[in-house]
């Protein structure tokens, strides 16, 4: 086991999903149990599903000056990080601590992917990518982080972590290592992903995608529904900001298992939930509310909802926001960090929308309806293709 | 910052003309011919899954392989880090060439291969590993990126840290943007304290970008500019030779890494 880490200030944050852009956004659907999700309206040949769609992408392009950037993931990277003094604070960390002093670590599945498919469906007669869309650094995985970078002048370490579903969450983990080691003295970290064919498909091919609104933990859930969703944080040392909500903990694990579908037992989740509670110093008993992967598929929410039910007592509160935002896949790690953090904020546990039916294998722990107590302690699970597993541990900050 | 200071406890290296570590100084001295054409061995999938499995899973496997089975290390325990610029390039082809004409046939095994951590995945699965895993991205400077993740890793959790490296070559349409035209692959396992098995030391500082170091082989050279992975070359060209090193690597758009290598007996 870890040892103990010396937590992190997180002094700003933000999420902007189908909930609509921004903080307020999100705690206005939470509270009112509105889901943002949507007939799928979004691509040319649309399956028959639901997805969580952030409105007006179409609409917002990026400044003039990052125009080089352009594309759905881009645009959703930058409408999401003006949310909130989001950007400005950024810029104010990189003043006060020098650009090359804030890490960039962002999260995604499939970065621009958009782009890249859309030159292959308007390739020219020679089979070459079309004029506007020959810009070598959109087509590539790290285009959101190198957008993200260049957009807050920022000029420290920066790196793409694409672990599938557990992307932004395990941007937590790196950016905790650079700042222990003095590498950088803060980092933004998020994530940002978008609706694509070649998610909506791809699941679809997998048959892991519903007809219907995702129902997590319900007893006949049908499967996911997918979203697009971005968000971001930033971390500094605690002593700059003592009353600010703190990163205590993370764990990172994987399954061993299989490349689509979670271990049986859910040993690397266990594995990923206990490390972050050993980094944080914190006991089980101490987790007020845990933010569920959730995502309505058959095997993770099965896998999921027996490890809770084995780890905690009663008291702890455990909600998947899925049916709010669909599965955002590699921006999922941030929305649901936001959401734990709302949930400390606000004193608010969000609760588990659209299933009515509980799954048999679901404890005590489960808050089916929104709930109003104090979270002192709030964790967020993400999992990945791959078996891949992160747990993030958050506390909140002094108060006197 | 304090420099990081981590020891190299075995190398992985393929390349269409050299398919191990243990080649490329021989290689590189002339006393040993260009490798006869194949694929790389990445013995540690099991059978089937090597026949099957998508070239950025072979390249990755068999670095990984290679460096963890000279470091004596059980990589089952063995965290990793898998750094690629541009991922599995004949499946992001095929995907997209697939959405773009018939959407609905997508295959599904491309598909969940088509995840940036595929090669994590697949390698994980094969050690039975279930420790922390990361697949990350740096565009032309993934390797520097990688290697500072690794070694932060290293040193910040005192225990060793598996990097591997790996790009594979350009297909169809997209070759014209990713113009990687060589696939290539190294991996290094990485130690914060020396053991008897230590190759080399490192000591890794940040600094702003400046010119990068150039491999002095013209061959190397040639593969450093047709495959990011290949960015790590001026380093192990040093550490192959028994020489000390200080290279200077990119480790993002505007940071580079200063690596002081001193090879160990």
């Amino acid at each position: 086991m870890p040892e103990p880490m010396l937590p992190l200030a997180i002094t700003a944050f933000t999420a902007t999903t189908a909930l609509g852009p921004g903080l307020k956004a999100q705690s206005d659907g939470l509270a009112a149990s509105r889901s943002g999700l949507r007939r799928n309206d979004f691509s040319q040949a649309p399956l028959d599903t639901w997805i969580g769609r952030v409105d007006g992408l179409e609409d917002a392009a990026l400044p003039a000056d990052a125009a080089g950037w352009e594309c759905r993931n881009n645009r959703l990277a930058w409408l999401a990080m003006n949310q909130d003094g989001f950007a400005d604070a950024a810029r104010e960390a990189a003043r006060r601590h020098g650009s090359d002093r804030v890490a960039v670590v962002m999260g995604t599945s499939t970065a621009s992917i958009g782009a890249t498919e859309h030159a292959y469906r308007t390739l020219t007669e020679n089979g070459a990518f079309p004029q506007a869309l020959r810009r070598r650094d959109v087509h590539q995985p790290n285009s959101l982080t190198g957008f993200v970078q260049a957009a807050l002048g920022l000029d420290g370490p920066a790196l793409t972590i694409a672990t599938a579903c557990s992307s932004s969450a395990k941007v937590f983990a790196a950016a905790e290592r650079l700042i222990r080691l003095g590498v950088v003295d803060a980092a933004v970290v998020g994530g940002v992903d978008t609706l694509c064919e070649s998610v909506l498909f791809g699941f679809n091919s997998l048959e892991l995608v519903s007809n219907e609104p995702c129902r997590p933990f319900d007893a006949t859930r049908g499967g996911i529904s997918i979203g697009e969703a971005g968000g971001f944080a930033l971390l500094e040392r605690r002593e700059l900001a003592p009353g600010a909500p703190r990163l205590a903990g993370y764990g990172e694990s994987s399954d061993a298992h299989h490349m689509s579908t979670p271990h049986p037992e859910g040993l690397g989740a266990e594995l990923a939930l206990r490390d972050a509670l050993a980094r944080a110093g914190l006991d089980a008993a101490e987790v007020d509310y845990i933010n569920l992967h959730g995502t309505a598929s058959l095997k993770n929410d099965e896998v999921e909802a027996a490890l809770v039910a084995r780890s905690f007592s009663a008291q702890t509160r455990a909600s998947s926001t899925k049916g709010f935002t669909g599965h955002t896949l590699g921006a999922a790690g941030i929305v649901e960090a936001a959401y734990a953090l709302l949930a400390i904020r606000d004193g608010f546990v969000p609760g588990n929308l659209n299933a009515s039916q509980p799954d048999p294998a679901c404890g005590p722990q489960m808050a089916w309806h929104n709930e109003r107590q104090p979270v002192r302690v709030a964790l967020s699970n993400s999992f990945g293709f791959g078996g891949n597993n992160a747990c993030l541990a958050f506390v909140a900050g002094d108060h006197d | 910052m304090r420099p990081l200071e981590v020891f190299i406890q075995g190398v992985g290296l393929w390349a269409p003309a050299v398919a191990t570590w243990a080649d490329f100084k021989p290689w590189l001295d002339g006393a040993q011919p260009d490798a006869e054409p194949g694929k790389p061995r990445a013995d540690v999938l099991p059978a089937n899954e090597r026949r099957r499995a998508p070239d950025s899973v072979l390249l990755a496997a068999a670095v990984a392989g290679q460096a963890v089975s000279a470091s004596g290390l059980d990589p089952a325990n063995l965290a990793s880090v898998f750094s690629s610029a541009h991922g599995d390039q004949a499946i992001t082809d095929y995907m997209c060439a697939t959405l773009a004409q018939s959407p609905a046939g997508l295959s599904p095994t491309r598909f969940h291969n088509s995840v940036h951590n595929a090669p994590a995945g697949y390698w994980t699965i094969a050690t039975v590993c279930h420790a922390a895993c990361s697949a990350i991205s740096a565009g032309d400077a993934s390797f520097g990126a990688g290697l500072l993740e690794a070694a932060a890793q290293a040193v910040a959790d005192d225990h060793p840290v598996l990097l591997a490296a790996f790009d594979t070559q350009g297909h169809g349409p997209l070759l014209s943007m990713t113009q990687v035209t060589l696939p290539f692959a190294t991996a290094l396992v990485l130690s914060p304290s020396r053991t008897p098995r230590s190759m080399a030391r490192l000591v890794i500082a940040t600094a702003p970008i400046t010119t990068v170091t150039r491999a002095r082989d013209d061959r190397l050279h040639a593969w450093t500019t047709a495959n990011p992975s290949a960015a790590g070359l001026p380093l192990l060209e040093a550490l192959a030779h028994g020489a000390g090193a200080d290279v200077v690597l990119a480790a993002s758009a505007g940071m580079a890494l200063h690596v002081r290598g001193e090879t160990l007996t």
